[in-house]
């Protein structure tokens, strides 16, 4: 009886999935001329234009560059700061930390036209860096309150034992330390992976033609043509695959990630 | 843990800060400068004060909006939370089975925001989507597109299930940090499934739990891509949440202006609601 529940949740959120992926491997004529629950003529044209079209494709890559250089660059700086705001207490920590979280509370609908301004102006825009660093915005603050949360689990009795030995903090910080906390990076770079890849309207804001990300290359397909319904559920079942691979990897690790971290 | 006193450490956070700051400071800035000026084109701006500021306050548009996504925020919050609790009670705690729950209930968070809209909106459609043909076929008159309180119902549906995994992640991670012994000496004690829950769950998920209220608030203040791709904040300007006014507002009608000055009171606004709630969970666990 227990078990029903998580059973009738997961089968909810499956329904909409399950939708449209079915739709993918429907022709558009069938999505829109009946209601049929399976695909009843099975087609893969859908994915083959998808793969043959560099302007599909390509959304793809882009995405994924600007998403790998967000996760790694906010996860790196990141680290230092965490380390720091668990180790010593300094002038203006705790206002420092919370300003840190503000910046997760501004919306982006808010910064999306001083963003474009800005990033033109230091001639960044439409290139993957731009995106990249605009995602910072958000992923930083969490991959800090992350990190800062693992790290803090960790006994102090372990950096000073290093610095008895002999260990220099560099040497003993990338040697020793960042491999004690190796869950909580990847519980890190997992969250930094998840809100940039899923992140659309400074991804578009920022972007012309060489960087755009698959998200935008699907918004504009689907006003411009309207009715090409199987091939932006390709595209969409497409954006699944990556998350999915993700979790595979962190799904022993998500569930620590906050409830170490502190408020 | 004792912290050692060390104004060095200020080195270690400078990367972030210089990048956030960077990021922040910068547009924050900008977004102040056009609050307060006039603009008729051609980069003339002209000192305006706190006109803006004036207009917006007194603006039942920004009212109406602001109603709609207060409304909004607290329903989703009324369902997410109890309901992430409820399934993730129910959760097994161990076995091959939990793996398998965690992957599945984590795929809507990984899926590209506007992608999630498209996806419900043709879900939802009355004649081509399976749930809207379902009520219809169950005898409700169901059209999101038309019908302001089916595009609510819709709306919250999709929230729903978008993001009530995020609550459920974080009550297990609370909950599989209580040990067997509480369970144990409760056992012992005679106390029921209820008792056990007062007691024992709910103090030990209080802490995820203000990090999961915290974080469902923000976002579903900021939320823009999702409602916008699913109903277009209509019908009408029935689910024109506060974001969707404002990007009208400052890319359709270019009135930078009273954008920007709006854009500073909605951050104000979540600013205020976060700290409130924030203090409030707060002084809870301490008494």
């Amino acid at each position: 009886m227990k078990r029903a529940i998580p059973a009738i949740y997961i089968l909810f959120l499956m329904l909409p999935i399950y939708w449209l992926v079915s739709m993918s491997f429907k022709p558009t004529t069938e999505i829109l001329g009946s209601f049929t629950l399976w695909p009843n003529e099975f087609t893969l044209e859908n994915y083959k234009t998808i793969f043959s079209d560099a302007s599909w494709y390509m959304g793809y890559v882009n995405s994924m560059i600007y998403v790998s250089i967000n996760t790694a660059m906010s996860v790196a700086v990141a680290l230092p700061a965490a380390y720091a705001f668990s180790r010593y207490r300094f002038l203006g920590d705790k206002h420092l930390f919370f300003w840190l979280l503000t910046n997760r509370m501004a919306p982006a609908a808010v910064f999306a036209l001083p963003f474009f301004q800005l990033y033109s102006a230091v001639s960044l825009f439409d290139t993957h860096f731009a995106v990249a660093l605009a995602h910072t915005l958000f992923n930083v603050p969490l991959a800090v309150w992350i990190l800062e949360g693992f790290m803090s689990g960790v006994p102090k009795q372990l950096d000073e034992t290093a610095y008895v030995d002999g260990y220099s903090f560099p040497h003993f910080f990338v040697k020793i330390f960042v491999p004690t906390i190796g869950a909580g990076i990847g519980v890190a770079a997992f969250f930094c992976f998840m809100f940039s890849w899923v992140e659309l309207l400074l991804g578009k804001t920022l972007t012309a033609v060489a960087a755009k990300p698959i998200a935008a290359t699907m918004t504009k397909t689907a006003s411009s043509s309207g009715y090409e319904l199987g091939l932006l559920a390709a595209a969409g079942t497409l954006t699944i695959i990556p998350g999915a691979f993700v979790i595979y990897f962190v799904r022993n690790y998500i569930a620590k990630g906050f409830a170490l971290g502190r408020v | 843990m004792a912290k050692t006193e060390n104004q060095k450490a200020w080195f270690f956070v400078l990367p972030v800060l210089i990048l956030v700051a960077f990021n922040a400071i910068i547009p924050l800035m900008t977004v102040v400068n056009y609050s307060v000026q006039e603009t008729f084109g051609n980069n003339d701006f002209f000192w305006a004060g706190v006109v803006w500021f004036e207009e917006i306050l007194h603006s039942s548009r920004f009212h109406d909006s602001l109603m709609r996504q207060l409304t909004f925020t607290f329903t989703i919050l009324a369902i997410e939370i109890p309901l992430g609790v409820i399934i993730a009670l129910a959760m097994p705690r161990k076995g091959p089975w939990v793996p398998v729950c965690l992957i599945l209930m984590s795929l809507p968070l990984l899926i590209p925001w506007n992608v999630v809209g498209a996806m419900w909106n043709i879900f939802a459609l009355p004649d081509i989507g399976m749930l809207g043909r379902m009520l219809n076929e169950m005898g409700f008159d169901y059209n999101f597109t038309r019908q302001v309180g089916d595009a609510w119902f819709t709306l919250i549906l999709m929230d729903v299930w978008h993001w009530t995994s995020l609550v459920v992640l974080l009550a297990y991670a609370g909950l599989v940090s209580i040990p067997d012994a509480y369970y144990q000496a409760a056992k012992i004690d005679g106390a029921n499934s209820l008792s056990i829950f007062r007691y024992i769950q709910l103090p030990k998920m209080k802490r995820v739990l203000t990090i999961a209220v915290l974080l469902r608030f923000m976002d579903s203040f900021n939320i823009y891509t999702e409602p916008f791709v699913l109903t277009g904040g209509g019908p009408g300007n029935s689910t024109t949440l506060l974001s969707i006014d404002l990007v009208k507002i400052a890319l359709g009608q270019f009135d930078l202006g009273p954008a920007a000055a709006m854009s500073l009171i909605y951050f104000l606004v979540i600013l205020l609601l976060s700290w409130v709630f924030y203090t409030l969970m707060m002084r809870n666990e301490e008494q």
